[in-house]
């Protein structure tokens, strides 16, 4: 267990307000769209209407006309400089602007740059696209159809739709299982194609030096670092050069997930401001950003799951069609274009599994990113939590029982599981029984008979979740070859006060807070102390950034590594200072921001004191100052879990589902401020509603996204949201340098199973199994007139 | 998001107004809460040439009773309606409506005139004031006139509303003793617009019902009075068959689109539900 600091100090465990929120709550915060620069340019972006078709021409002569209209980009004028074409993270191809043909609707065609935002919107109205209307192919099933059209006839050979196949586990064995077990249960299980829809779209402000060559680049990014290495590997032939481009990530108004790929928008306005010499900003609107940025999850998912007639898991399949749009935008590792599906298996102790990922072309935006989840987790969650409640059904337990009763037991951990992850600690059993207690479950068992009587009704659901973050250990994560560790540069002050830089970037999390109180527990420095800065790559050292739920785990340990490394050489100045009691570094205590003399503890000398020291008195021999580094590479992952517990009521009448009551128990390990921690899960609570009964990004069969502005993308407000019920338990990484686990993200992993199984559970007595999400009232409404139940 | 070029004026009395409508013709807009106009044109579906902007003409707004009827200025917010006392204790199914226009934001800016004008059959109020037997006044070149509610909406985003006119009230007939209204909304979210909803008014005398009136919204092109049910409603007991037999009607008066809000199907039969729940209400608070 972690030692106890003092409130002043606020180390691990103290609920310190956030210090960021002193700018956020008066209006000061600066966001991309906050900067502005002398003579700065605005990029406006022309929007394909069809989903699938090919550019006959595109004229530019109205708009050009336009007053203040100063250019239009087109992917002709890119071609030039060979910049029509950009990689994505997994290594397929996107379109920066098109030359030969768009291949969804929203796709961007050609960009206005004028001197004012109105004569850019203006100079996009006034572009005249003829376009050859092209087959349409959204449903990625027939995408896969011998006699589908080949989307991507720009590569060469090209014969089909299919992007990818991944697999993992032993497939015959796992058939053995399912042809020797007594109870099989299969269930398809879609989970939509939805979108992060953060508060603040995406944008950026260019801005490039002719005479020295300098790029800087304001951005909505979330790893900032990768990003700038990219800039200068697919623009290197065009004169940008490493040293000389900066990224800067200012204030981020929510990432989750959306912020890390590279939007051709980034692109055409670094292009622009090279071309122009004037900075040159770029700011999507809502409607954009919903029909054009990134999309997650749109995985059809077959499982099946294998067992004894006891309700004892045998055998775990699953096969996933992946729907990734018209290019594979997603932004896993490298090694793992199915992301971390492999932790389907989930709270539970397989012995036999199998699963494997298709991707597929269709004509829909790009992406497959991971929304407020590390990559895939979200599906994987709710494929196996959907169906142990099937399962639980047909072998005629209760949900909680059938859990329990193949949980991974709380001593097997390290579990090594048969998809060959080491899940580092977990106590499953203990994370439902606080649930269950919490909630009242046994009465609620009870209150559901009775109104099952009345023909009322009431479901209860439970989702018991673990989740994989942090990535990641170096020998099996890498982003572009880049490794996923991350940093931390700590330096501290002649006067005992710090700063911090780290590789990461906070788009709401609060690091400016947890970093601060992570250096506080190991230096006892307050945490009021401790600058904390992020996202500017000519200040902080390299990094990966942040998404995953990755910057505890890394960042946040390499910080308390490198606050270890300044305690290190704080004991020999101390011991130095000290040199009059005739002490050594072994004869030294240290409690929170003091060394003391083992046999005389009255005697000692304080962080700050040694801090003095270190720039005005060090010892002869040791180099001045009080400074370390570390870039962390985790040995391991690291495995949040918890026990959610929902309870919805159903309208007769419309089909409404009302959450009455929602019990979250998390264990992220150690916890470093229980407040942000809470915050965190609320946060992500919502958004785990959010799909499961609300959002889903639609289209027409001809490719119009029929959700691309907030009329019909449905983000739930506080009006819709349930008072939530958070507990934790706490059961450390024994890895993880603080014993902590990340937390961003496992309430949007974990929640919306948990309200799908209580919707599925109200309805099960007339033969329910399984309904998609998101379940909304009318999905609701023809199950109960199927059923013969009205008001 | 942007908006094109156009030309604002601001007149602060109803007779500048009405006289640059006329000097503009076809080319003019009426500007009152812009929570659909503005919308429109940021969208670049409206891209009126030159809009005239009612929120300086101050005697268009305001909430009172006089000669038997409730009155209602043009630019009265949604938000006044919703704070009123004297249309909480008199008028409950305006009300009921007006805590449900939208959001606290559009209620704020958004009015019972340019909510009427723009005759939005998602509009809420256009099935309140069906529901109520309301009359518009209008002002326009020739002079003053009235319409009844019906008269005046006349298909999805169509009045009969002559170029150079405005809207300038509402006027309800107060209520009788034993009447009762209510308004039952479906939406998806707060903010959306109804999956459907339903406004009844109904008075009862000497144990039956003498009058029903009954709005369907976003069930339709235009908002939509389900007459039959009223006509079945009249002169019934009000027990609960004969309001289960009024929201039959009423579903069978809708005429409801399929969108991503649901099948037709569902929304017909949401119609029912809603009917039946609006009526059960109404009749509890027309009392004895």
């Amino acid at each position: 267990m972690v030692a106890e600091t003092s409130p002043e100090i606020g180390g691990m465990g103290h609920s310190v307000k956030r210090k960021e929120d002193a700018r956020f709550i008066r209006g000061r915060g600066n966001y991309v769209d906050d900067i502005v620069r002398p003579g700065m340019l605005y990029l406006d972006i022309v929007r394909s209407p069809y989903a699938h078709a090919r550019i006959k021409s595109i004229n530019s002569d109205a708009a050009l006309e336009v007053e203040g209209v100063l250019a239009v980009i087109t992917g002709e004028t890119l071609k030039e400089f060979n910049l029509h074409w950009m990689p994505t993270l997994m290594s397929d191809t996107q379109m920066v602007l098109p030359v030969d043909k768009v291949m969804f609707a929203g796709q961007e065609v050609a960009a206005v740059v004028a001197t004012s935002r109105y004569a850019a919107a203006d100079g996009v109205e006034a572009v005249e696209v003829e376009y050859e209307p092209l087959p349409v192919v959204m449903d990625p099933f027939k995408a896969l159809e011998p006699d589908a059209p080949v989307l991507r006839d720009d590569k060469e050979g090209k014969t089909d739709n299919h992007i990818f196949h991944w697999e993992v586990g032993d497939r015959d064995a796992t058939d053995r299982a399912f042809e020797e077990a007594d109870v099989t249960v299969s269930q398809d299980v879609y989970l939509p194609r939805i979108h992060v829809a953060s508060i603040e779209t995406c944008g950026c402000v260019a801005e490039f030096d002719s005479v020295t060559g300098q790029l800087t680049v304001w951005m909505t990014t979330q790893a900032p670092h990768a990003i700038r290495t990219v800039f200068a590997l697919v623009a290197g032939h065009v004169g940008l050069s490493e040293e000389k481009i900066r990224i800067i990530s200012p204030d981020i108004g929510g990432g989750f997930g959306g912020k890390v790929p590279v939007y051709p928008g980034y692109v055409i306005a670094v292009a622009a401001a090279v071309v122009t010499g004037h900075p040159v900003k770029w700011i999507e609107d809502r409607i954009e950003n919903l029909q054009a940025d990134s999309f997650a999850r749109d995985y059809h998912m077959a499982a099946e799951i294998a067992a004894d007639s006891d309700g004892t898991l045998k055998a775990l399949r699953i096969k996933t069609l992946a729907d990734h749009g018209y290019t594979d935008a997603a932004c896993n590792p490298s090694q793992f274009p199915a992301g971390l599906f492999s932790i389907c298996t989930g709270s539970y102790d397989f012995q036999n599994a199998f699963a494997e990922v298709d991707g597929v072309y269709t004509n829909k935006p790009p992406g497959g990113i991971a929304y407020r989840c590390s990559f895939r987790v979200t599906e994987a969650v709710h494929a196996i939590e959907r169906l142990v409640d099937v399962l639980a059904t047909e072998v005629g337990m209760d949900p909680a029982d059938v859990r329990k009763k193949n949980f991974i037991p709380a001593d097997a951990f390290p579990y090594q599981s048969v998809f060959d992850w080491e899940y580092d600690s977990g106590n499953y059993e203990g994370a439902l029984n606080l649930a269950m207690e919490t909630i009242g479950y046994d009465e609620l068992r009870r209150e559901q008979a009775e109104k099952r009587e009345r023909g009322e009704l009431m479901g209860i659901g439970i989702s018991s979740f673990t989740e994989i973050v942090g990535a990641g250990p170096s020998r099996h994560f890498d982003i572009l070859g880049l490794k996923m560790f991350d940093s931390c540069e700590l330096r501290v002050h002649p006067t005992g006060k710090a700063v911090a830089r780290f590789g990461t970037k906070s788009q709401g999390q609060g690091h400016e807070t947890t970093y601060a109180q992570i250096i506080a527990q190991e230096l006892g420095i307050p945490a009021s102390d401790i600058a904390v800065e992020e996202g500017d790559t000519d200040t902080a050292p390299y990094g990966l950034g942040t998404y995953a739920s990755r910057s505890t785990p890394t960042a946040g340990a390499a910080g308390a590594v490198a606050a270890g490394k300044v305690r290190d050489k704080a004991r020999a100045i101390a011991a130095h200072l000290l040199e009059a009691e005739e002490v050594t570094e072994d004869d030294l205590e240290w409690e929170p921001g003091r060394f003391f003399v083992r046999s005389d503890p009255e005697k000692g000398v304080t962080i700050q004191e040694i801090a003095l020291a270190a720039y005005t008195n060090h010892p002869q021999g040791m180099e001045a100052g009080l400074e370390a580094v570390s870039y962390y590479d985790p040995p391991n992952l690291t495995f949040p879990f918890g026990s959610y517990i929902c309870v919805v009521d159903i309208d007769k009448g419309t089909g409404e589902v009302h959450v009455r009551r929602f019990v979250a128990v998390d264990d992220c390990g150690n916890i470093i401020n229980p407040m942000i921690v809470e915050g965190q899960v609320h946060g992500g609570l919502t958004m785990g509603l959010a799909p499961a009964l609300y959002e889903e990004l639609s289209y027409d069969e001809s490719g119009n996204p029929l959700s691309a502005s907030f009329v019909d993308y449905l983000v739930p407000t506080a009006v819709e949201t349930p008072a939530w019920e958070t507990a934790n338990t706490v059961t450390p990484s024994p890895h993880h340098p603080l014993g902590a686990k990340g937390i961003g993200e496992s309430a949007t992993v974990g929640a919306p199973p948990a309200i799908a199984n209580a919707v599925v559970d109200a309805l099960s007595h007339l033969g329910v199994r399984h309904i998609d999400i998101p379940i909304t009232p009318d999905k609701v409404w023809s199950i109960l007139r199927e059923n013969g139940i009205t008001e | 998001m942007i908006p094109g070029q156009f030309e604002y004026h601001a007149p602060s009395t109803l007779d500048e107004a009405l006289a640059l409508l006329a000097e503009h013709g076809s080319d003019a807009r009426v500007l009152a809460g812009g929570q659909s106009l503005i919308p429109l044109m940021k969208l670049r579906l409206a891209s009126p040439a030159v809009l005239v902007d009612l929120n300086g003409v101050d005697s268009l707004s305001g909430i009172e009773e006089s000669d038997g009827q409730l009155r209602i200025g043009a630019m009265t917010r949604h938000s006044a309606l919703e704070r009123s006392e004297l249309i909480a204790s008199r008028y409950p199914l305006i009300a009921d409506a007006a805590a449900v226009i939208a959001d606290p934001l559009v209620r704020n800016r958004g009015t019972t005139g340019g909510s009427l004008a723009h005759a939005d059959p998602a509009g809420d109020l256009g099935s309140v004031m069906t529901a109520l037997g309301a009359e518009v006044g209008v002002a326009g070149p020739g002079g003053a006139r009235t319409l009844s509610i019906d008269e005046l909406l006349l298909g999805p985003f169509m009045t009969t509303l002559d170029e150079g006119e405005i809207l300038t009230e509402v006027r309800v007939p107060q209520p009788e003793a034993g009447s009762g209204g209510a308004y039952e909304k479906l939406e998806r979210k707060v903010g959306d617009f109804a999956t459907a909803a339903v406004a009844v008014q109904i008075t009862r005398a000497n144990g039956s019902c003498s009058a029903a009136g009954i709005g369907l919204t976003a069930v339709g092109p235009t908002t939509i009075r389900a007459s039959e049910a009223e006509d079945a409603l009249t002169g019934s007991s009000l027990d609960d068959d004969a309001l289960r037999a009024a929201a039959d009607l009423a579903a069978a008066a809708s005429d409801p689109a399929a969108d991503l809000r649901g099948s037709e199907e569902y929304k017909r039969d949401m119609v029912r539900v809603l009917t039946l729940r609006a009526l059960r209400r109404a009749v509890e608070r027309a009392g004895g």
